[in-house]
């Protein structure tokens, strides 16, 4: 076995010892029925250890990937993410250290799965570094901000328990409509990873001409049926399906056509589950909320904030400007990826500034850690794969 | 408006809500209240005291955190409307018609609108840096408002607080006591390096006030970052020029006066995917070329003071360097940068000056495209004369022949002939593979031979002497993030009352399991009374009252 295969075999041993410790962690709550400290405790720990064990395992794929690439395993869509899920589960170590909760554990450790399988859709083959990521930079940089993107993300989960608790499910109202879209939107990224593991073990591929925005003939290869052609399309793999609709040349209607096939697939997948249990998704989940003491959902929510924004604002801001003047010989460009990072912080700032100076905890403080996620998964998502930029790398 | 003297003796400042010096409630308002407003200590903010002329309105205003996080969230708003289409800095568009075109031309209405609402250019708009300005002076104002008195109120306390202002604490304990409670007390806060002053019957624990002072040190960083960037606008603080410079060419670097650059030739390397890089073979083959290296090997000179500008007799060699990607050459507060980069870039074009019906040719000439010379004398006594030259022909304007940049990427050139045979000369306009011949048929045609090609790099030429600055608002930013956020505030008050029993407060501005957790084990070693949580107390009253009406 090469040192390669070993680092992906390690990222699998990681998967699946989180995919196990979810199911204990959530034993560990659910058993627990008379909502006694000593019982969620002893579940806790076997779910812990599981859980360490796994991000050991991960920790080794990082490390080994390293060595293997001689660069820090960070420059990619794959590798980024994954990291990103190497993270979240460090910062819920760290916050289980402190507060002991299962319950966080429910329910970070199937994003972070959600987030590593999200992941491993991206080409995942080790490349080489362009001049502009041959640097020490890059590590520093880009490993202090997947950090604080970690911790940051513990609060989204602190917050998401806290509304799966208060809301109130049996009455319509805004907020049971937005938490449920959550759990829809979580659905959607299955949909994503189901239906793109289909399409590649499938070996679906079709080629398509087509004219780009500036005018210029190129070349594009779809994984999945085309439902949108791109502008001008034209088909160069015999039997392949035909686009239904041709986009406009600033569309990317390869993109869109993976979007499309990952929204049908997914909501067809909630659909299913609302079908089986007749029930929606966080109302399902809240049983499992009985026992959550929400002083400390809030506490957890505010405390990783108040770690992760500084370790945010030195790898985000301040490396990424000293970076950003070493290599594009200014430190501040409005890149939108420098834009979407400034978004965070100031969001985050606002967080703060709420919490202290208008008393706004609680369910309030909830729903903006759950916002400030979708902030950070914006940036690392939309903005990398729709809005073009210098930090457009996958 | 008046001191209030409370009835300890103290005077505080008009607008003071807990005493400075006890504690004890300065108004109705606050008698009322369960919980003690602790967030400035109940001590006389400006902005909460006066409001009558313009300038306490305007204060006011400034200070509020409503207001400040307003601006936040408009800033944040604006700034990602800014992303949805590039800014014009990323368009490859250079003339405001160009770039207003472009907009139009590759998205449409969307793009026309965007264009029309000045968003291509949001981050240089009027609105956005005046909204960063609201954001500085809010930084200021709410800064000094509550950092004065905080600092005032927290240097004046006293050990022994008023009861009513302990019992309105988030954290109360009171039932009865040891005699040696206060001195075991007293031992086990020390241990846990609380900085303990004792008064009589009562003691005072504290621990970590300095980083009540963080929010106002990182708004000094933020200001002082801000006041680095608008420093650039000053001249001579900053420099953002590029400069071309070919393989062999020397030149002057543009707003470096008195320095000189010769360029040696630039290098591209790519990834080969064999040997050490076998790797990544695998990328390699998905994703076509990937480059592995930008550089150009240059040598530096400085022209000795003195001399005439454009004179580079006497000019003497500094250093030989090679600028990479994220290795930028640095010198005398200057810095150069491999940014971009044209290969085999037209060097000469040679022509021959045929007779175009015998083909018989009288002689060759070969342009510089670069430094082109206006009169070109064959060996014959024939003349070709450059009228006019345009680097990067991009088409006809009023009959006027235009050129896009100044790189020779497209020539035109407008050339007058003139041989024995045609002694008033013929007037031609010849681009690559087009010739045109405006004043009628001419006898002679200039006739392509070839071309010299070579490389030339694209590098910016940078000074920033904001960035010690910059770099110092951003230290003290962090410094100032780190120590209010790492670190918190805990406070506790214990008294004995003559009767032996204990009566303890504890308040944190953040962490409050944290004050708990030292709480226990002073409790533990001192056997002090239970304490309690009263706002989740109050929180669970309410949510108790909260079923019972459901």
């Amino acid at each position: 076995m090469t040192l390669a295969d070993i680092s992906s075999n390690l990222l699998y041993v990681a998967f699946i010892a989180y995919l196990i410790a979810t199911f204990v962690f959530g034993g560990a709550v659910k058993g627990n029925k008379e909502g006694t400290y000593r019982s969620e405790q002893r579940w806790g720990k076997v779910a812990i250890t599981i859980t360490v064990i796994g991000f050991l395992a991960q920790l080794g794929y990082f490390i080994t990937r390293w060595m293997v690439t001689g660069h820090a395993p960070i420059s990619n869509m794959f590798e980024f993410t994954t990291a990103f899920g190497m993270t979240l589960v460090g910062g819920f170590i760290i916050l289980y250290a402190l507060y002991k909760t299962a319950v966080l554990g429910m329910i970070v450790l199937p994003i972070a799965l959600l987030i590593i399988a999200y992941a491993s859709m991206f080409p995942s083959e080790v490349s080489p570094l362009i001049p502009a990521l041959q640097t020490n930079w890059l590590a520093i940089h880009v490993i202090t901000v997947v950090i604080a993107e970690g911790i940051l993300a513990i609060s989204a989960a602190a917050g998401l328990i806290y509304l799966l608790k208060v809301v109130d499910q049996k009455k319509k109202s805004k907020q049971r409509f937005w938490l449920e879209a959550i759990m829809y939107s979580l659905v959607l990224v299955l949909g994503f990873v189901v239906t793109s593991t289909f399409f590649t073990l499938t070996n679906y591929e079709a080629d398509f001409t087509y004219v780009n925005k500036d005018e210029q003939p190129s070349e594009i290869t779809y994984n999945m049926p085309a439902i949108f052609g791109m502008n001008e399309f034209e088909s160069m793999t015999d039997g392949a399906f035909t686009p239904l609709v041709e986009m406009p040349p600033i569309v990317h209607a390869g993109k869109l056509t993976t979007v499309f096939w990952s929204v049908m697939v997914g909501t067809v997948l909630y659909a299913l589950i609302r079908l089986i249990f007749r029930k929606r998704i966080s109302a399902m989940l809240q049983p499992f909320t009985k026992n959550v003491n929400l002083q400390l959902m809030d506490e957890i929510n505010y405390r990783s904030i108040i770690i992760g924004f500084p370790i945010f604002s030195l790898g985000a801001l301040i490396f990424a400007m000293i970076w950003a003047q070493i290599a594009w010989s200014r430190f501040w460009g409005w890149d939108p990826k420098e834009v979407w990072a400034l978004v965070t912080f100031l969001f985050y700032a606002a967080y703060l500034h709420l919490r202290l100076g208008r008393g706004w905890a609680g369910e309030k403080s909830a729903w903006l850690a759950v916002i400030g996620f979708v902030i950070i998964m914006f940036n690392l998502v939309a903005v990398n794969l729709i809005i073009a930029g210098l930090h457009s790398y996958a | 408006m008046d001191k209030l003297i409370c009835k300890c003796g103290h005077e505080n400042p008009p607008g003071t809500v807990l005493c400075e010096s006890c504690g004890r409630p300065l108004n109705e308002q606050e008698q009322n209240m369960k919980l003690a407003d602790m967030r400035y200590e109940g001590t006389a903010r400006r902005s909460q005291t006066y409001n009558k002329s313009i300038i306490d309105k305007i204060w006011n205003f400034f200070s509020s955190v409503k207001v400040g996080v307003g601006i936040i969230i408009v800033l944040l708003i604006a700034a990602a409307l800014g992303t949805i289409l590039p800014q014009k800095q990323y368009v490859p568009a250079t003339t405001d018609a160009a770039i207003e075109a472009y907009y139009t031309d590759i998205y449409g209405s969307v793009g026309t609108v965007y264009h029309a609402l000045g968003f291509h250019d949001l981050y240089n708009s009027f609105w956005f840096i005046g909204l960063v300005g609201m954001l500085a002076i809010s930084l200021i104002i709410a800064s000094l408002d509550r950092f004065v008195p905080l600092y005032k109120s927290l240097k004046n306390q006293r050990v022994l607080r008023h009861s009513s202002f302990m019992r309105k604490q988030r954290i109360l304990a009171e039932g009865p006591g040891d005699a040696d409670t206060l001195k075991k007390a007293e031992e086990k806060l020390t241990d846990l390096k609380y900085k303990v002053s004792t008064d009589k019957n009562g003691l005072l624990a504290e621990k970590g006030r300095f980083s009540r002072w963080g929010p106002y040190v990182n708004h000094i960083g933020l200001i002082i970052f801000l006041f680095g960037v608008m420093l650039r606008m000053m001249p001579g603080f900053y420099v953002d020029e590029t400069l071309w410079i070919r393989e062999g060419e020397t030149r002057a670097i543009p707003d470096a006066p008195g320095y000189v650059l010769e360029s040696k030739g630039f290098t591209l390397e790519t990834y080969t995917g064999e040997g050490e890089e076998e790797k990544f073979g695998e990328a390699i083959d998905r994703v076509g070329t990937v480059a592995k290296n930008y550089q150009t090997d240059v040598v530096l000179y400085k022209i000795p003071e003195g001399a005439l500008p454009g004179d580079t007799a006497d000019m003497e060699m500094v250093e030989e360097h090679a600028i990479r990607v994220n290795q930028p050459f640095k010198f005398d507060g200057y810095a150069l940068y491999q940014m971009d980069f044209q290969q085999d870039e037209l060097k000469t074009m040679s022509f021959a000056l045929q007779n175009k019906e015998t083909g018989e040719s009288r002689g060759d000439l070969t342009i510089d495209l670069v430094n082109p010379e206006t009169n070109y004398e064959l060996e014959d006594g024939s003349v070709v004369e450059l009228l006019g030259y345009y680097p990067d022909f991009s088409g006809f304007e009023n009959g006027e022949p235009q050129t896009a940049t100044p790189l020779p990427k497209n020539p035109g050139f407008l050339v007058k002939m003139t041989t024995p045979d045609t002694p008033d000369g013929e007037t031609s306009f010849i681009t690559i593979q087009n010739t045109v011949e405006p004043l009628g048929d001419n006898d002679y045609k200039l006739a392509f031979q070839g071309v010299e090609t070579r490389d030339a790099s694209g590098l910016t030429v940078r000074k920033d002497r904001t960035l010690p600055i910059l770099g110092l608002g951003g230290l003290i930013f962090m410094i100032g993030v780190a120590q209010g956020m790492y670190f918190n505030h805990r406070r506790f008050w214990i008294q004995q009352q003559e009767d032996g029993s204990i009566l303890l407060a504890g308040h944190t501005n953040k962490n409050w399991f944290g004050l708990k957790k030292d709480l226990d084990q002073v409790t533990d070693h001192a056997s002090l009374p239970a304490y309690r949580d009263q706002q989740e107390d109050m929180e669970a009253q309410e949510k108790r009252e909260g079923e019972q009406l459901t």
